[in-house]
């Protein structure tokens, strides 16, 4: 049997014989015993002793021990103090009374020593149980106001890192869900060195600071990496590196990645763990799905990461719909959720694609119930914009200082092992931008360089004939080629020769690319023939240049690029 | 008749749970009672029923602490009386818990 606890109780009787009977067996069972012998001296010696246990007579002159108990109950709030009243009351209106002014149980006269010691050590165990539990609870509650406070704060430091890109831009719009504080959605958009806008949309597993984790490398991963010239490809093997590393098991990001080249009207897609995401072409109608490929990002470790994307050809009017599992899995009152079908009637019904993205918050707002919570969705619309038409903040952030190399020139020959796993260009744009002035012109160099450099690569050391690009079909053919020949690629270099000369007001940077190709028939390619795909690219380096000019069969290229009072 | 009006068994219980204190316990039991007995009295002749029920419950609680069974169950039957305001009797009643009262004060002081 265990120990009974020692305790103070509280024993209110205005008769003597009574009161000496329970103070006798109350401390021969080893407690410690207040008396009173009126209401009034109970409710001061309540305040005084502070008592585990009261055992009150019910029937007293002056104040009852109805009003003391209800004035006891009153006074103590949450805690629990139990009261026992002392009574030989027959009828059940009278112990109903007592039960309604608070009182927790009886004991009846003749007292009985042993139904007394049960009946104290069964409430001295409530009274315990009762404080563990406020304990608790009261614990628990800070730590959840701690957990919110930590949420926020990740939250404000999150936003900080996500929010410097280009969401503002106009043809752009999204919506976050917040069901909680920090809901593990992450939506990021910037441009790149080529003009080109890269949008992310993340869903990390989980809520809270396990989501705030990940999505603040993520974050600051994709934003510095675009702002460097990182292509397509190097961001997402990067991100997925870095969230393998530093997200525990379990936590990972599904993510849609998408480049969109507003100049050639492509749109480069990797999805891994989205639901289908779509691309819209209101003209026809048509509905593309981007299925998921791959696994989420932050799964697989860098060895087996599988960064190849998908690319979709696309006209000025159509849009992009990046969204997370959120809008499908909405549900209404009655537990069903909005599902894939709902979301395509949306599209199915639209007439004006301006108020598609309103169309589908309101559809699925409309669909879980006002009622419930207008919460928003996490949904990314991008319209494709002629570009001109395409502002968007530049993300490029590094200070400008006036001080930098005037003159200069650099060499870089790229061999096999290199070009396979390789893209020099980041490098050599970092090599430019440490000219101030060039650094505002990196997005155009960046192309210049971009476009020497794959024509060198893909026509050149690759021998892959550009014609093959002319057709859809043709197109992912000639992509699936490429990476097959760059796999295999035992011979071939390229090389860049770079030379800046250049002072405040004006200077040139002069590229020479030499690859190890058989060239091409350059006399030809004069003005004829638009065509954007096949064109190699050299028309638009043409308009970015001063002077653009080949040599000896065709495998070298001469490209002056110049700003301000230029002597070329 | 002493069994007749005292539980010795009771009370010999409560002679081993209260100890040294026995003494003084009768003691106090005869002081009050008397006051309360006076009292009884006092309501009976007023005819206020509400005070009869509140004067014979409390001398029935410490009574029957006491083991004075009979004494408890006169003062029962007197609260209930007062409860239930049926008056006509309480005279009589309040006789019999005098003559009750005083054999159970003998018992307890020869002991």
């Amino acid at each position: 049997m265990l120990t009974p606890a020692v305790i103070k109780i509280l024993v209110v009787d205005d008769n003597p014989t009574d009161r000496l009977v329970l103070e006798t067996i109350l401390r021969k069972q080893g407690h410690q015993v207040v008396s009173a012998d009126n209401g009034l001296t109970a409710l001061q010696l309540f305040q005084q002793e502070q008592p585990d246990l009261i055992l009150l007579d019910a029937l007293m002159p002056g104040m009852d021990g109805f009003e003391v108990a209800e004035r006891i109950k009153k006074q103590v709030g949450e805690d629990f103090i139990p009261i026992i009243f002392l009574t030989s009351l027959q009828d059940a209106d009278s112990l109903a009374r007592c039960l309604d002014a608070g009182g927790d149980d009886f004991i009846s006269k003749p007292y009985n020593s042993l139904i007394l010691r049960a009946k104290i050590n069964a409430f001295t165990r409530m009274r315990a149980m009762n404080h563990t539990l406020l304990t608790n609870r009261d614990q628990i509650s800070e730590h959840n106001r701690m957990l919110i406070r930590e949420q926020e704060v990740a939250k404000r430091v999150f936003d900080k890192v996500a929010h410097v890109g280009c969401l503002d831009a106009d043809n752009i719009k999204h919506s976050l869900s917040a069901v909680s504080v920090f809901n593990g959605d992450v939506v990021l958009a910037g441009v790149n060195a080529l003009g080109n806008l890269m949008v992310f949309l993340g869903d990390f597993t989980g809520h809270g600071l396990d989501a705030a984790l990940g999505a603040m490398p993520l974050a600051q991963t994709f934003y510095s990496m675009i702002e460097k010239g990182f292509n397509h490809q190097d961001i997402l093997v990067e991100i997925n590196k870095k969230l393998n590393e530093v997200l525990p098991v379990g936590v990972f990001c599904c993510g849609l990645l998408a480049e969109i080249n507003f100049h050639e009207g492509t749109i480069k897609v990797w999805n891994g763990g989205l639901p289908d995401c779509v691309i819209y072409k209101p003209a026809s109608g048509e509905l593309s799905l981007l299925k998921s490929r791959h696994l989420p990002l932050g799964v697989l470790p860098a060895s087996q990461f599988n960064s190849r994307a998908e690319m979709y050809d696309v006209h000025v009017g159509d849009r992009l719909y990046l969204w997370s599992d959120g809008i499908h899995e909405a549900e209404n009152h009655r537990g069903e959720q909005f599902g894939e079908q709902r979301l395509f009637d949306v599209f199915q019904n639209n007439s004006r694609p301006e108020s598609l993205f309103n169309e589908v918050n309101a559809a699925v707002n409309q669909f879980i119930g006002a009622s419930e919570h207008t919460d928003d969705i996490s949904v990314m619309e991008i319209t494709l914009v002629s570009p001109e038409n395409f502002k968007a903040s530049h993300v490029l952030t590094q200070d400008s200082s006036f001080a930098g190399p005037d003159k200069w020139s650099m060499s870089y020959e790229l061999n096999p092992d290199t070009l396979r796993s390789f893209n020099p260009l980041p490098l050599m744009l970092n090599v430019i931008v440490q000219v101030p002035m060039l650094r505002t012109f990196s997005g155009q160099i960046y192309t210049v360089l971009t476009e020497l450099f794959n024509n060198a690569l893909d026509h050149g050391v690759l021998k892959l004939e550009s014609a093959t690009k002319n057709s859809s079909e043709g197109f992912s053919h000639y992509y699936q080629s490429r990476e097959v020949l760059l796999q295999n690629l035992q011979a071939g270099s390229i090389r860049f020769d770079l030379d800046y000369q250049g002072g405040r007001k004006g200077g040139a940077l002069i590229i020479d690319v030499v690859d190890s190709g058989d060239g091409f028939d350059y006399q030809n390619l004069g003005l004829a023939g638009g065509d954007v795909y096949s064109g190699r690219g050299v028309h638009l380096v043409a308009k970015l240049c001063s002077t653009l000019e080949y040599r000896g069969r065709g495998n070298a290229v001469r490209a002056v690029y110049s700003w301000g009072e230029s002597a070329f | 008749m002493v069994l007749e009006h005292l539980d010795m068994e009771s009370l010999e219980t409560l002679r081993e749970v209260m100890g040294a204190e026995f003494t003084h316990l009768v003691e106090t039991f005869i002081t009050d009672s008397d006051m309360r007995v006076t009292s009884i009295a006092e309501t009976v002749n007023a005819a206020d029923a509400d005070a009869i029920r509140r004067a014979a419950h409390s001398l029935k609680g410490s009574a029957s602490n006491m083991g004075a069974l009979s004494l408890a169950d006169l003062c029962r039957r007197l609260e209930s009386m007062g409860a239930e305001s049926k008056l006509e009797e309480t005279h009589d009643l309040l006789e019999q818990v005098r003559k009750e009262y005083s054999l159970v004060r003998e018992a307890l002081q020869a002991l």
